[in-house]
């Protein structure tokens, strides 16, 4: 594990170039500030705004109501929308707020990303997330949250007595006891200023050890 | 200001006690903002200046974006209590133009097309200004943009080199940059390539020739500073 900067030479192996790289005169440089994955060749970031792929589970909120779509925050320096028809049944557009709201919070999943990055969704459930608490934390500490094989995500579903969702954009949903949702935020937190050091997970099963001997 | 002293140079020391070739005391730190994506803090010297990245994020007003690429908006800015006189504070004439050159030296450095649509907001604000102000605002910029994870070919380095007592020096200070000949700000990329060029006086030819190499050494030095700042953000970590 190696720390690049934005110009650091990789490899001279275009081939290989993953993201985070870029390629000039037959050499790969980084184009990012992270971390490098040596085996693909590619810097994982330490910060940075969100970009939807296709695919992306994503906890939005609902910011406008204009002509048949949801315009929905993703947390992302574009916004995204909902059409009408991704409801499954026919609704007139005039009621659309009966639906989904303005301020409601929903999970979607990213339905298609064009060039220009208009971002579109679509839901599983189309109802708003209306118990629990959701929190933000940066986009790039979610794969730590997750874990190697979702270890760390199975430890806190495990340990907290919380149902937690994790969003792709660095939004995280938590539902449960009000006791039980602080301890959570509070351990999430730790895991997002942490994420950079070693043996994180055995420091987590600690602190909530710890916590719940207190409570 | 003080009278012009006799010797700005002797014995090949400035008034300072630096030689000709030397830079002033560099501090530098990366992520001293919370509420910024990116953010940097360099001391030079006596100048001190604090840069802010904000983005990418949605452009108001909607007719600046551009359908391709991100656009760049830098502003430079000088509190009114980092000069001797109170400046008149908000935007003048001065930096305005710092603004625009200062943008066009870090906007090359940047890989616009990763980011359609969207704006990336730069903010350089002088606290103290002793001579090379717009140098420092780059070199804090270009870190702070790193900083915020946005994807760029590699960090911009500038420095300052000018005439003083008839000798090429590098990294002038308040009053050499008065009493002196000429001031040329230089901001290069780490291969080299010259983004920006001001010049303030008068050089020959040979003398041009021998201020960019020493700009280039200069800028060589500022851009391990950089690195360390940026290195220094995550130690004590299990990469560095």
């Amino acid at each position: 594990m190696k720390l690049v900067i934005p110009g650091d030479i990789l490899s001279d192996d275009v081939k290989r170039a993953g993201e985070g790289t870029y390629v000039a005169s037959g050499k790969v440089y980084a184009s990012i500030y992270g971390i490098l994955d040596q085996k693909e060749l590619r810097v994982i970031p330490l910060s940075g705004k969100y970009m939807p792929y296709t695919g992306d589970t994503v906890i939005g909120k609902v910011v406008d109501i204009i002509f048949s779509n949801w315009i929905v925050d993703i947390n992302s320096p574009y916004e995204a929308l909902l059409h009408i028809s991704e409801h499954p049944e026919r609704i007139d557009p005039c009621d659309m707020d009966r639906c989904l709201e303005i301020g409601d919070l929903i999970i979607a999943r990213v339905k298609d990303v064009d060039a220009t990055m208009r971002v579109e969704l679509t839901l599983e459930k189309f109802r708003p997330l209306r118990s629990g608490r959701v929190i933000e934390i940066s986009h790039t500490r979610i794969p730590r949250v997750i874990g190697r094989g979702g270890s760390m995500i199975n430890l806190l579903k495990k340990e907290l007595d919380c149902s937690i969702f994790v969003g792709q954009n660095g939004r995280i949903w938590i539902n449960g006891k009000e006791d039980d949702i602080d301890l959570a935020i509070q351990t999430l937190l730790k895991i997002e200023r942490e994420a950079h050091t070693p043996g994180l997970t055995d420091r987590i099963r600690e602190l909530i050890e710890r916590s719940k001997k207190r409570g | 200001m003080s009278d012009k002293p006799k010797k700005l140079i002797e014995k090949g020391k400035r008034l300072d006690g630096r030689k000709v070739d030397e830079l002033r005391p560099i501090k530098m730190e990366a992520g001293v903002l919370k509420r910024a994506d990116g953010s940097c803090y360099m001391e030079l010297g006596g100048n001190k200046v604090i840069a802010a990245v904000y983005g990418p994020r949605a452009v108001h007003p909607r007719h600046l974006q551009e359908a391709t690429q991100v656009i760049i908006r830098y502003r430079y800015d000088m509190a009114s209590f980092s000069v001797e006189d109170r400046k008149r504070p908000g935007p003048d004439r001065r930096s305005v133009e710092i603004s625009k050159v200062s943008r066009e030296a870090i906007e090359p450095s940047i890989i616009k097309e990763y980011f359609p649509r969207s704006t990336i907001d730069i903010f350089v604000e002088i606290l103290q200004a002793d001579a090379g102000t717009r140098t420092v605002g780059i070199n804090a910029a270009s870190v702070a943009l790193a900083d915020a994870g946005i994807p760029m070919r590699g960090l911009v380095s500038s420095c300052a080199v000018g005439k003083v007592d008839g000798q090429i020096v590098l990294d002038l200070t308040g009053e050499e940059d008065n009493y002196g000949e000429a001031d040329m700000p230089i901001a290069m990329t780490q291969d080299g390539k010259i983004t920006l060029l001001q010049m303030d006086g008068h050089l020959t030819k040979e003398e041009f020739a021998l201020a960019i190499e020493l700009a280039k050494q200069g800028c060589k030095a500022i851009y391990e500073v950089q690195r360390n700042a940026l290195v220094a953000k995550y130690k004590g970590g299990s990469y560095v």
